[in-house]
């Protein structure tokens, strides 16, 4: 019978590749050729069936949650989960080298805890210790890993392949996942993550107004928003995100004329912009470009001057 | 000293409205970071202590947003952002038209968010600038009970009209990138009348009868 049954398993294993492989097949046909997202279509139906779960699910249940509960209790149930996040956040700051703030997210912790009444008041920050927002996927790319592809999974929503690896660590490590026991384990998550849903409903609804398409929007938000997070809210600039030499004329007749990018500060010293940088019309909007400032070698030898 | 202060307040206003329009003088224009926090603070206590926008009346927002935050705003240039490379492609005409559209979608989502604020407390962090800049950013923190800051960072330039902002970045997602990918594909489907086209659409999808507004708000409960 064990020849069956691995005959059997064979084929079944042939055939879900297949069925991923077609998913696939079929996910190319519709991406943009993004090079950030090379499984959009694979994305895009895990992105769909979380759209579909949440508004059959999802929403009307985080929405009954805030209309039922005063706020706050809202606040209480936010503060109990946030405080127990405190402790690998702190643990994330130390992977990270940032000391200071790990020790900040353990006193947090500590304080909450006991004088916050088990977490539910968040009497650190009133004493002026900041909440920080740390997890593994952060601690990876603070150490150099790059985003990899985009993905979305089911339930979970937008990720990247590396914050993926994070994510499973977090959930490993997760103290409502591992320390609760079995019967109340399973509502402590529901009730984290109906509140963690509810907090997201203005943010859902102002999305829905904003973007013109949806997926795309959220992964351009989400992309964003882990780059910003990983260096803290203090980013490289981004080339693309250069402010593109822009119209005044029409918009605003007699403005000062100095464009606000040509130069750009690094320590106080002043590089110039290359004059001429040409992309190839093929790579156009696909490659960003880093770019060399053009008086770089004799700004660098000044500096080197002065210090000597 | 209240009263050297008063005069000198005195004097500040003789001296603005001798000045001509159009050839305000440096001195004259509200530093960057004193425009935010000034804008800030007075769109928030309205927003706060109006009844009809607490009860969800969203033309009263607009309405709000058109007269105190729009001015501020430099439209034209966070559209070009928007558009990228495409920008440079498009006729006078169609820079008009894009610009009308999305200036109109903005100036709603800016509605719907500032209509979501109700405790929040705001931190106005230091502006680190010389003062020939013509360029900085304006940096806000958000702070909430149980969350990390949500940081605001508005990106300006000095023009002889006051510091205007040409991006947003809330939580270091900036609108304008955030629209670049968006913009790009629907301008290599259908080009910049395409956009335009779509914009439209949008900001009419968006514009809902009354009724369907106080609908909404049945269904959207009042903040306690």
């Amino acid at each position: 019978m064990t020849a069956t049954t691995r005959t059997d398993s064979a084929l079944r294993a042939r055939a879900l590749l297949a069925a991923f492989a077609l998913a696939l097949a079929s996910g190319c046909a519709t991406t943009n050729g993004d090079p950030r997202d090379p499984l959009e279509g694979f994305n895009r139906s895990m992105y769909a069936f979380n759209e579909t779960f949440d508004e059959a699910i999802g929403k009307p249940v985080a929405t009954a949650y805030k209309t039922a509960l005063p706020d706050p209790v809202l606040g209480w149930v936010r503060n109990f989960f946030a405080n127990l996040a405190d402790v690998f956040i702190g643990v994330n700051n130390l992977l990270q080298g940032k000391v200071g703030d790990g020790l900040t997210d353990w006193a947090r912790f500590a304080f909450n805890t006991t004088v916050g009444l088990v977490g539910i008041n968040d009497v650190a920050s009133e004493m002026g210790l900041e909440k920080h927002n740390e997890d593994f996927g952060q601690t990876f790319g603070r150490w150099g890993a790059a985003d990899g592809a985009y993905l979305v999974w089911p339930f979970f929503g937008p990720s990247t392949v590396r914050d993926t690896g994070g994510g499973i660590l977090d959930l490993y490590v997760d103290p409502v996942r591992r320390h609760t026991p079995q019967d109340p384990r399973t509502f402590a998550v529901l009730l984290r993550a109906t509140g963690q849903r509810a907090d997201l409903l203005d943010a859902s609804r102002i999305l829905e107004e904003a973007a013109l398409d949806k997926y795309v929007f959220q992964r351009d938000a989400y992309l964003q928003r882990r780059r910003g997070l990983i260096y803290d809210g203090n980013p490289p600039r981004d080339p693309s995100s250069r402010r593109p030499e822009a119209p005044r004329a029409e918009d605003a007749p007699g403005t000062v004329a100095a464009p606000p990018h040509a130069r750009r500060r690094i320590a106080d010293r002043v590089f110039e912009e290359p004059a001429v940088h040409p992309v190839p019309p093929e790579r156009a909007g696909v490659v960003y470009e880093s770019r060399t400032p053009a008086n770089y070698e004799a700004v660098l030898a000044a500096a080197r001057r002065e210090q000597q | 000293m209240p009263a050297s202060s008063a005069a000198l307040a005195a004097g500040s206003m003789v001296a603005a409205l001798l000045a001509l329009p159009g050839t305000a003088r440096a001195e004259d224009i509200t530093p960057p970071d004193v425009l935010v926090k000034s804008v800030t603070l007075e769109v928030v206590d309205i927003v706060r202590n109006d009844r009809d926008i607490q009860a969800g009346d969203r033309r009263k927002v607009i309405a709000l947003v058109e007269t105190k935050v729009v001015p501020h705003f430099n439209f034209a240039a966070m559209t070009a952002s928007a558009a990228g490379n495409h920008w440079g492609k498009a006729t006078q005409e169609q820079k008009t038209r894009l610009t009308e559209e999305f200036r109109t979608l903005m100036v709603r989502t800016y509605a719907s968010s500032i209509a979501a604020y109700k405790d929040q407390k705001f931190d106005f962090r230091p502006l680190r600038a010389r003062p020939a800049d013509t360029d900085v950013t304006i940096n806000v923190r958000v702070l909430q009970a149980g969350a990390a800051a949500v940081k605001i960072d508005y990106e300006m330039e000095k023009t002889a009209r006051g510091w205007k902002v040409w991006d947003v970045r809330v939580a270091d997602i900036s609108l304008t990138a955030n629209y670049r990918t968006e913009f790009a594909n629907v301008v290599r489907d259908s080009g910049i009348d395409g956009l335009i086209r779509t914009l439209e659409a949008k900001n009419r999808s968006t514009e809902r009868p009354a009724a369907a507004i106080a609908a909404e708000k049945k269904n959207d409960p009042p903040r306690r």
